[in-house]
C-alpha cells in the first residue's frame, strides 16, 4: 500500500482499485523502454470523467454524438456565434480566419486554406467548432448546434445543398474536395537525400548580387526603445506616469478596486474582439476607453451595425444600468447589432466589467 | 587625451549605497536591459491572444533562454491553472486509464535535458522574400532551455501498454479552450518525450504552460502541449485541426506535406544583425550565432562573408547537444568593409542547412513552415546590418 498516500484529501479517490497493486500486464519489449514494474501512482479515470474530457472525433466518424443540423438553422448559430469573426458567409473578418471560398487557390501564390478548399476531414470541423469554438466560449454549443454549424460551413463552401442535414449517420457520406491532396511528409527522399553532402568553401558562385531588401516592404514593427540610449527609455516611463495620473484626475475617485480587478478577469472574455487601455484601437469590436457615459455607437472610426449606429443617434448613451443590460444580452437589449457576444448572466461580472471600463478615460 | 571623468572623478555609486537585499524579491533584469523584451508582429495575427511573440535573440548570448523571454505562442491565451487543480489523464488503449494529480507526477524518476523549442512558422515570413527587419522577427520563434520532468514512457507504463506499439499513436491536448491536440506516433512518445514541470531550475511560467507542459525534443513547438491535460493511446491520429488545416506544408503544385515533425538543421547570425549594428570601427570583430536540429547534434558551423562565395568554419562554444542549440563565433577582424554574412550549420546525419533557393525549388513559395533557409545580413560601412536575399 503506497499509492494514494500523498493524495491530498480533497482529491476524489475510486475506491480500494486506486492502491490495489495489480499482477503486471506488460508485454511490450524492454527495448522500447517499457517494464512490469509499476509504482502503484495515480489513480483509476472513472468512466464519468473520461467522457468528459475524451472528446475528439477521428476520421471514421469515432466519437460522433447522436444528433443533426440542418443548413438553415446553422446559417441562424452561425450569424449568433461565428459571423463576427468568420463574416456571415464564412469569408472571415480581418485577419481572422476565412472558412469558405478558395477552391483553385492551392497551387497559387497565397492560397486560400479553408474548409472547402483544404480540409481533408470533416470530423476535424465538427470536433474543433466541439471543443473549441466559439473563441472566448468554448464547450458552450450543444451538440446539435455544432452539427449545424458544420452543416452551414459545408454549405457556404458549395459542398452540400441549402435544404441538407448533417448527422451522426449521413457524416461519413460527405466528400471533402481536398481530401487527396495531403502526402505523408517526404523530405528524406526529396531533400535530405541530395542536401548530405560535403559543402563548399571556396569559390562557391561566381557573383553575389541583393536580389531583395526587408527595408523595401518595410513592414517590421517599431521599437520603442530597442538599440537607442536607456534615456529614451526612461523618458517613456515618465510620460507614462502622466498619462496615468492625467487618467486617474478623469475616473470619478469612487472605482471599487477590487471590483476593477475582477472586471479585468471577466474582461478576457471581451479581448478577442476589444481593447482598451493605452493605444487601445478599434478591432472586430471598437476600442472601449471612455465607453461609460459615451453616446451609443459613437466610438471614431469603427463602422457599427445600422441598429446601433441608429440607437446612438436616438440619444442612446451608454450608462452604467443600459451597458449592463446590453452585456447580459446583447441580441435580446438591441436587435440587429453586429456584437455576437452571447451574453454575461452572471450580475456580479455585469457590475464588475463595468466597473473596470469606468477606469478607462477617453484618451 | 582627456582623462574620462567616469576614472577620475568619484562616481555616486562608489561613494553611495545601493539597493538592499529584498527590494525585488524576485529579480528582474536592470532598467538598462528594459529593451531586451519579446516583441509581437501586430499584422501576423487577428489578436493578441490567438497569437504569437519572439524572442529577443539578437539580444542573447550563450545557449540558455531566460524563461522571460521565451517567446509566447498560445491559440486561446495562456491560463492560469493552479497545482492544486491539474489532472492528467491517460486513457485509451491502456490497460489501465489513470489520473494524475501534481504531486503524483513528482513521485515518478526524474530527468533534466537541454532541449530547443523552435516554432514551425519561424522564418516563416521569409518564404516569399525578404520582409523583416531583425533577427528577433526573422527567428526568433525559438527557445532553448533545462527541462525537468518524468519521460512519457514511465506515464504509460504506469497505465499498461500492451501488444504492438506499431501503428499505434498518442493524442496530446491542453487545458486550454483551444486544447491543441496533435498526435504523435507511439514511438516517439516512448523515445523522449518529457512532460515537463520545470525549466530553466524554476516552475514553468504561465505562458509556457504551468503546471505541466509535453517537451517533444527536435519537433515542431506546436506539439510541446501546455497545460498538458490527457494522453490517449490510439490505433490512428486524429487528425485534428492542427495537424490538418495548419501546420501542413503546401507545396508548389498544391499538394501538402502532412506530419512534417522534425526541425531541420538550422543557424542563424544574431549578431551583427539588423537590430545589432556594429558600433565600433574596423578591427577586432565577433560573429555570432546559435544553431540547432531536431535530428540531433549540431557539428559544424560555417560563417560566410561574402554571400556564401567563401566560408570559413566558425567556433562552437561547446560540444553541440542533443536536440539542444549550440553556440557559435567567428572571432575575426573586420576591414570596414560591406559585409554580406551568412551561417550554415551541419548536423551529425551529414544534412547541410540550404539555401533558400534550394528550399524553394522543392516546395515553391508557399510553404509556411519549416523554412531553414540560410539567412543573409547586409552590413554596410557603417556598421548598420540589413535583412536581404542574394543571388
Amino acid at each position: 500500500e503506497q499509492a494514494g498516500l500523498a493524495e491530498p484529501a480533497d482529491v476524489p479517490q475510486a475506491g480500494a482499485a486506486a492502491s490495489a497493486p495489480e499482477a503486471p500486464v506488460m508485454k511490450m519489449a524492454a527495448a522500447q523502454g517499457l517494464t512490469d514494474s509499476r509504482l502503484g501512482l495515480g489513480r483509476p479515470a472513472l468512466e464519468a470523467e473520461i467522457a468528459a474530457w475524451d472528446v475528439d472525433i477521428l476520421p471514421d466518424g469515432t466519437g460522433l454524438p447522436e444528433g443533426s443540423g440542418d443548413v438553415w438553422t446553422g446559417e441562424e448559430v452561425f450569424a449568433e456565434q461565428c459571423a463576427a469573426c468568420h463574416g456571415d458567409f464564412a469569408e472571415g473578418v480581418g485577419n481572422w480566419p476565412t472558412l469558405a471560398g478558395g477552391w483553385d487557390t492551392l497551387d497559387r501564390k497565397d492560397p486560400v486554406k479553408t474548409v472547402g478548399s483544404y480540409w481533408p476531414y470533416l470530423s476535424t470541423v465538427w470536433d474543433y467548432v466541439h471543443r473549441s469554438m466559439p473563441f472566448g466560449a468554448a464547450q458552450t454549443l450543444s451538440d446539435d448546434e455544432v452539427y449545424a454549424i458544420t452543416a452551414y460551413i459545408l454549405y457556404s463552401n458549395d459542398i452540400v445543398d441549402e435544404d441538407f442535414t448533417l448527422s451522426h449517420e449521413n457524416f461519413l457520406e460527405v466528400e471533402m474536395p481536398n481530401a487527396a491532396g495531403f502526402i505523408v511528409d517526404d523530405r528524406a527522399e526529396a531533400e535530405y537525400a541530395q542536401w548530405r553532402a560535403e559543402p563548399c568553401m571556396e569559390n562557391c558562385k561566381d557573383s553575389v548580387e541583393i536580389t531583395m531588401r526587408a527595408t523595401v516592404l518595410d513592414v517590421t514593427p517599431d521599437q520603442a526603445g530597442a538599440a537607442e540610449d536607456p534615456p529614451a527609455v526612461e523618458k517613456a516611463t515618465v510620460e507614462e506616469t502622466e498619462a496615468v495620473e492625467e487618467a486617474e484626475a478623469v475616473v470619478p475617485a469612487a472605482l471599487d478596486a477590487e471590483l476593477v480587478a475582477a472586471g479585468e478577469r471577466v474582461f478576457r472574455k471581451c479581448k478577442s474582439c476589444h481593447q482598451v487601455g493605452e493605444g487601445a484601437k478599434n478591432r472586430t469590436g471598437p476600442a472601449l476607453n471612455g465607453i461609460v457615459g459615451h453616446p451609443a455607437g459613437a466610438i471614431d472610426g469603427f463602422s457599427y451595425s445600422k441598429a446601433l449606429k441608429q440607437a446612438g443617434e436616438d440619444g442612446l448613451i451608454w450608462t452604467e444600468e443600459d451597458l449592463k443590460a446590453f452585456l447580459a444580452k446583447p441580441r435580446d437589449y438591441l436587435q440587429g447589432t453586429k456584437m455576437s457576444f452571447s451574453g454575461l448572466r452572471k450580475e456580479a461580472d455585469q457590475a464588475a466589467v463595468v466597473e473596470y471600463l469606468k477606469s478607462f478615460a477617453e484618451e | 587625451a582627456t582623462p574620462d571623468p567616469l576614472i577620475t572623478e568619484v562616481q555616486d555609486w562608489a561613494s553611495g549605497l545601493g539597493q538592499g537585499v529584498d527590494e525585488v524579491p524576485y529579480g528582474l533584469p536592470i532598467e538598462f536591459e528594459s529593451d531586451v523584451i519579446r516583441r509581437n508582429v501586430e499584422w501576423l495575427t487577428a489578436d493578441t491572444i490567438s497569437s504569437i511573440n519572439f524572442t529577443p535573440i539578437h539580444a542573447l548570448d550563450g545557449t540558455i533562454t531566460p524563461q522571460g523571454c521565451a517567446f509566447e505562442r498560445h491559440h486561446s491565451g495562456a491560463i492560469e491553472l493552479k497545482k492544486e487543480d491539474y489532472r492528467l489523464m491517460i486513457n485509451g488503449l491502456v490497460d489501465r486509464p489513470l489520473v494524475f494529480t501534481y504531486a503524483d507526477l513528482e513521485r515518478f524518476p526524474r530527468e533534466n535535458h537541454v532541449y530547443f523549442c523552435e516554432c514551425a512558422a519561424n522564418t516563416g515570413m521569409e518564404w516569399a522574400g525578404a520582409q523583416l527587419n531583425g533577427a528577433q522577427f526573422t527567428h526568433g520563434m525559438i527557445h532553448n532551455m533545462e527541462y525537468t520532468g518524468v519521460p512519457l514512457r514511465s506515464l504509460l507504463n504506469e497505465a499498461g501498454l500492451s501488444g504492438e506499439t506499431a501503428g499505434k499513436w498518442v493524442y496530446v491536448e491542453g487545458a486550454d479552450a483551444s486544447s491543441n491536440g496533435r498526435s504523435i506516433p507511439l514511438e516517439k512518445a516512448l523515445d523522449d518525450v518529457l512532460v515537463a514541470f520545470k525549466a530553466n531550475g524554476e516552475a514553468l511560467r504561465k505562458e509556457h504552460g504551468y503546471p505541466v507542459r509535453l517537451v517533444v525534443p527536435g519537433w515542431e513547438g506546436n506539439m510541446w502541449i501546455k497545460w498538458l491535460r490527457r494522453i490517449e493511446v490510439l490505433d490512428q491520429p486524429v487528425e485534428s485541426r492542427e495537424e490538418t488545416s495548419k501546420y501542413t506544408d503546401t507545396l508548389a503544385d498544391g499538394t501538402s506535406r502532412k506530419w512534417t515533425w522534425v526541425m531541420d538543421a538550422k543557424s542563424v547570425i544574431t549578431s551583427p544583425s539588423p537590430q545589432m549594428p556594429i558600433t565600433h570601427g574596423p578591427g577586432p570583430l565577433v560573429v555570432t550565432g546559435m544553431a540547432w536540429t531536431g535530428h540531433g547534434r549540431i557539428t559544424r558551423v560555417d560563417v560566410s562573408r561574402d554571400g556564401g562565395k567563401s566560408w570559413e568554419t566558425a567556433r562552437l562554444s561547446q560540444e553541440g547537444g542533443n536536440k539542444a542549440l549550440v553556440r557559435f563565433y567567428l572571432d575575426t577582424d573586420w576591414d570596414g568593409g560591406e559585409m554580406l554574412l551568412q551561417a550554415r550549420a551541419m548536423d551529425e546525419t551529414g544534412y547541410v542547412q540550404p539555401t533558400k533557393s534550394q528550399l524553394r525549388d522543392v516546395r515553391g513559395e508557399n510553404s509556411i513552415y519549416h523554412n531553414n533557409c540560410i539567412q543573409t545580413w547586409h552590413v554596410k560601412s557603417n556598421g548598420v546590418a540589413e535583412n536581404v536575399e542574394v543571388s
